[in-house]
Formats: C-alpha cells, structure tokens, sequence
C-alpha cells in the first residue's frame, strides 16, 4: 500500500488536484451569479437578492435545487444523441480551460513533493496556444445545441453565435502575440516572469501600459466570444426566444450557464496573466512592508463583515454574518503571525484579487452597456478589431526590432 | 518508447478508411470529410517520421499540409453549396447531367 | 506495457473508431463529430510525438476551424441522411477487401524499408515552437509566401461562390 502510493504519488496528488480544483470552480460559479445579480440590482438602483440568506447569499444553493427538481423534458423530433451531447462538450472544454492555468509561482513541499498551484505543470510550452485550442472547440457546444433542438429559433441563434465566436476569435488570438513577442514564450509562467524585468517598477512593468491597444482588443474579443453581454444577441430574450438553448431545460441549461460563467473565469484569469502581471505585486519589490497588505485588506473586511452582521434585520444574518467576517480576519491575523506562510500566499493573492477584479469589470458592463444588433457585432469584429490586433502586432514588432538594434537591449 | 512503425501502420490504416470512405459514400459532404481523414492520415507518418529522424522537417510540412486543406475545403464547401442550391440534392449520383 | 505505449493504444484507438464512425453513420453531422474526434485523437499522437505546436494548430485550425466549417455548412443545408442504390451495397464488400489490400500494402512497404530507423527522442535543443519558426522564416520563407497567395485566392473564390445570384 505504501509503495503503491509513492510510485504513483504524482497521479494521485493531480487526482485530488483536479477534485479539489473542480469544486472550487463550481462553487466560484455558483456566487459568481449571486454576484453579478447583485451588482446589477445595485446598478439598476434596486436589491437583488436579499432574503433567502443574509444578503441573498444562500441564493445560489436555491438556485441549484430548483435545477436540481425541474423537470426535464426532451422535446419531440430533437437528434438524440447531439441533443444530449451539447451541453456536455459546452462544460467539459469550459472545464478543462481551467486545468492550464497556473495560480502561484510557488510548489508546496508536500510530504516529499512538489505540489504547484494549478493543475498542469509549469513547463508547459504551449500553455496559451493550448488555451487557444480548448476556447476553439467550445463553438461546437453551441452551434450542436441549436441544431439539435428541431426548431427555427434555436437554429438562428446557434448559426449566429457560431459566426459570432469564431470572428472574434481570430481577433482575440491575433491580440495576444503581442504579448507573446514582448515576453518570447508561450508559456504562461514566463508572460508573467517577463513582466517583472523592472522589479522596482512595479505596477508600471505590467503588460498594460505596452499593450493597450492590444489589451482593448484581446478584452472586447473574449466578452464577444464568451457570448456575454453587450455581445449577447445570440441568446437574448427579447430577439430570438432564448436562442440556441431554448429547448433546454433544468440540468441542462444549468451545465451551458456553467459553462458561460466558467469561460467568463477563465477569460479573467488570461487578462490578469497577461495584461496585468499576473501573481505580481503592484507595489515595486523593494518596498517589503507592502506583504501586510493582503493580511490587512483581509483583516479589514473580516471587519466589515462583523459590524455589517451585528446590525443585521433577521436574527439568522446576525449569526452567520460575524461568523464569515470572523473567519476572514482571522485568516488576515494569521498571515501577519506566520511570515513564511505570508509570503507564499502574496502571489495567489494578487492573483485572485485581479481575477476578481475582471470578473467585476464584466458584471459592470453587462449591467451598462445595451446590446449590439447582429451585422454591427459582425462589422466590429472584421472591420474594426482585426484590423487593429494587426496593427497592434506591426507596431509592437517594430519597438522590439529598434530595441535590438539601436539601443542593444533585448 | 513507440516505435515508429506502429505511427505508420496506423497512419495506413486511416487512409485506407479514408479512401474507402471517399468511394462507397454518397453523400458529397461526407466524401469531403473523408478527403480530410485521408490528409490527417498523411499528417501523421509526416510527424511520425520527423521525430524518428530528429529534423523538423516533417513538422513544417505537415503546417503547410494544414493550411492547404483548409484552403481547399473553403473552396469546396462553396462549390458545394452553388451544386445544392441549383440540383436541389447533395447525393453524387443524381449530379450526372454530363453522363451519356 | 509502459504508460506511453498505453496511451497510444488508446488514442489509436479512438482514432481508427471515429474513422469507421465516419463510414458507418447514416447522418453527415454524425460523420462530421466522428472526424472531431479523429483529429483530437490525433493531435494527442502529436502530442506523444513531442510535436506539441502542430499538436496545437491542429486542434486549432482542423477542429475549430475547418470542421466548423463543414458542420455550418451541414446545417445550413439541412442535409438530411442518405439513400444507397443497390449497386453502392453491392460494392462495399469488394470495395473493402481491396482497400484492405491496398492499406495493407502501404504499410509493409513502408515497414520493411524503414526497419532501420529507430524512433529517437529529439533531445529538445530548441523547443518544437521556436524550431519550426526558425526553419518556416529560414529555408522554407518562399512556400510561407505561396500559401498566403493561396489562402488569398481561396478566400476570393469561396466569397465568389457563394454569392446570390444578382436578379
């Protein structure tokens, strides 16, 4: 027993890896939409959900057993096997986009080997090509399900959506290799090792201030292909029924808007890898007192969290509230009490606090922006953002060709 | 280790399917498709042979190979909607308006 | 049998299965999701092969390019399954012995000269990426510019094509 677990330990640490991974995934998803119900309530000067727990917070878990119990009917004429087989693909390359995402630079020395944050190792070479490739097999997912579904609207919606996510793909693909000349390499621990050159930079060494332009084509590309908000015809209430997934009901449809939220996640997590730094400090590296930052953002929510709770209307918010915020300062106290075990959650912490923050910027949009009509989303995409991730490509190879040459930097 | 014979025998055995495909289906679309498997075939004892010789060779052909096949099916797939569009059908043996 | 050896089996066989589908099945748009699965399969034999960017730029370019092409085209022209004459039944059992033969044959010929050739790992001096670039913008430059003129003239053609006729 025991040698069959030290020779297969690297398969059995990726199993519970990939477990552990999945179910914070789903469980990000499931508050990603209590979410973003909140924050558009809150633009639309309204509450959201705000009785099922203290701040609408046990939401989601009614959400989830309202799917759970719905009925699920399978319509008449529907090709069953595509039928069935759409939703699954839509999750499963969701999914599986997730695994090559490196959360932390870091291994933890676990029992005698190295255990790295993020499913798949760091030394992948191909690790954003590879993302390329999952996020172009996701068309399928949508173009089976409104052809499966044996009816007009559905099929109108999925032709679209297929159009519409396999234009703005090739903007998207076309913004990043500016990125990837800057920093040489494919593979994403190195995007971010590239943008810490300055170290005493700091936020100013990030790919942003280089790459805007391709930072604004790279972000408006994967809303449009991720079919969210102002991009949304494809599945817009008010234009095409429900569009491709119509025909879909509970469990099914829960598995596309899964899928919907996960590839909003993913979308995030390459923006702040590539664009943002990725696990980098904002402040420059010198400045070690800027470790207690986290430990103290964590402390001071954890706070507001427990005044929040103490004044609470129902007695059941006035218990569980002081309960969370007790927990986040508590984990902030820890860190400032454990130094090493601070500086190993540093980079995470960016990390999340970034991902956190796009996840923000496309709520806000989606509560913000109306939605773009059919050929003017098409003309965007060929007319406007291809052409500038090709310009975008042109000059940024020019900067690095006249930085070799003239000023001998590399 | 694999060796390398096992690529090539599978890379036979794909575009042995790939050309029975072409022949005995009806469907001008699927036969298309079948074309594909044919070059993916071709692709495979490309790479194949390119780790077994150390070179890069193979690779870069097999890029150029992608990129023809894809120009190709643009062109076809065009021609194929022009041919259902005007016979109203998309099986080869009703497209014989040239037979004696 | 060591793990890559069990893993080309599998994926061998997921390709050479999603081929028969490819036959076997009466619906276009299940034969375009059988040869899905064959290029997956095989971009996981490039994979195995550590030629992880064609690996890659097949998922990228035959799976979520050109298949995608085929599966809009099948849709759009609601192709519905096919009918077989009698003579297209009569001809597969020939037809399948003599491709049988004709695989067959390939496959020893290419077996029988090639026995010298031991299948060595490359001992990756430069990346498969940064390598294949190289030889693409070095030896091969003049084909690179050929296919551009050629993707070029395939876009104009397949645009001219499709075109509704001006009444």
């Amino acid at each position: 027993m025991n040698s069959f677990l030290n020779t297969n330990a690297e398969l059995l640490i990726t199993v519970v890896k990939i477990a552990l991974l999945l179910f914070i995934v789903l469980t990000v998803n499931a508050y990603l939409t209590w979410f973003e119900r909140k924050v558009v309530a809150h633009i639309q000067s309204r509450w959201g959900p705000h009785r099922v727990g203290p701040h609408g917070l046990l939401q989601p878990l009614a959400d989830g057993v309202k799917f759970l119990f719905k009925e699920d009917p399978t319509p008449a004429g529907v090709d069953k096997f595509v039928y069935y087989l759409a939703p699954l693909l839509a999750l499963a390359l969701a999914l599986t986009a997730i695994a090559l995402i490196p959360f932390g630079p870091d291994p933890i020395r676990l029992l005698g080997h190295d255990v790295y944050l993020g499913i798949a190792p760091p030394d992948v070479n191909i690790g954003i090509l590879g993302l390329f490739a999952i996020t172009a097999l996701g068309v399928y997912g949508v173009a089976l399900a409104g052809w499966s579904s044996n009816n007009k609207y559905s099929l109108l919606g999925g032709l679209r959506s297929t159009a519409q996510m396999i234009s703005y793909e090739l903007a998207m693909t076309m913004s990043v290799v500016g990125v990837l000349l800057m920093a040489g390499s494919f593979n994403l621990k190195k995007i971010i090792e590239a943008q810490a050159h300055h170290p005493e930079w700091g936020i100013f060494g990030w790919n942003i201030w280089p790459q805007i332009l391709g930072f604004f084509c790279f972000f408006v590309a994967a809303i449009a292909e991720t079919n969210r908000a102002p991009f949304d015809l494809p599945e817009a209430e008010s234009e095409l029924v429900a569009g491709f997934h119509t025909e879909y009901a509970s469990f099914k449809f829960a598995m596309f808007f899964i899928a919907e939220y996960t590839s909003m996640i993913t979308v995030s997590c390459l923006c702040s890898i590539l664009f943002f730094g990725g696990w980098l400090s904002p402040f420059p590296a010198s400045w070690t007192f800027t470790h207690y930052v986290p430990p103290a953002i964590l402390i001071l929510f954890g706070l507001w969290v427990i005044w929040d709770g103490l004044h609470y209307e129902t007695i059941f918010g006035r218990m569980i509230l002081p309960v969370i915020g007790f927990v986040f300062a508590g984990l902030g106290a820890t860190f400032i009490l454990l130094p090493r075990v601070n500086g190993f959650i540093q980079a995470p912490f960016w990390l999340l606090s970034k991902i956190l923050f796009f996840l923000f910027v496309y709520v806000w949009m989606r509560g913000t922006l109306p939605r773009f009509r059919y050929d003017q989303l098409m003309a965007y995409g060929w007319k406007l953002l291809l052409p500038l991730s090709i310009v975008n490509v042109i000059i940024t190879s020019f900067v690095i060709l006249a930085k070799m040459q003239w000023w001998g930097a590399k | 280790m694999v060796p390398t014979n096992y690529y090539v025998i599978l890379s036979a055995i794909l575009f042995g399917l790939g050309v029975f495909a072409f022949i005995f289906k009806r469907n001008i679309i699927t036969i298309f498709m079948s074309i594909e498997l044919m070059l993916n075939a071709v692709n495979l004892a490309f790479v194949a042979f390119s780790q077994a010789l150390g070179k890069l060779d193979g690779q870069v052909f097999v890029l150029f190979v992608i990129v023809v096949a894809a120009a190709e099916a643009a062109v076809g797939l065009g021609i194929i909607i022009l041919i259902a569009r005007n016979r109203q059908t998309l099986n080869v043996e009703r497209v014989n308006l040239l037979k004696l | 049998m060591t793990a890559p050896l069990l893993v080309f089996f599998v994926l061998a066989g997921l390709a050479v299965i999603g081929a028969v589908s490819l036959i076997l099945q009466k619906h276009p748009i299940h034969s375009a999701l059988s040869l899905i699965v064959v290029m997956v399969a095989l971009a996981g034999l490039y994979l195995l092969l550590g030629a992880e960017f064609v690996a890659a730029v097949q998922i990228i370019v035959y799976g979520g390019a050109i298949m995608v092409l085929f599966v809009f085209v099948i849709m759009l022209l609601n192709a519905g399954v096919e009918e077989h004459t009698s003579i297209s039944k009569m001809a597969g059992a020939p037809g399948l012995l003599l491709v049988v033969a004709l695989a067959g044959l390939v496959a020893a010929t290419i077996v029988r000269s090639t026995d010298s050739i031991q299948g060595t790992m490359q001992t990756g001096v430069m990346s498969s990426t940064s390598g294949v670039s190289n030889m693409i913008f070095r030896e091969f430059v003049y084909p690179f510019e050929l296919t551009s003129f050629l993707i070029l003239v395939a876009v104009l053609g397949a645009t001219v094509l499709a075109q509704r006729e001006k009444s």
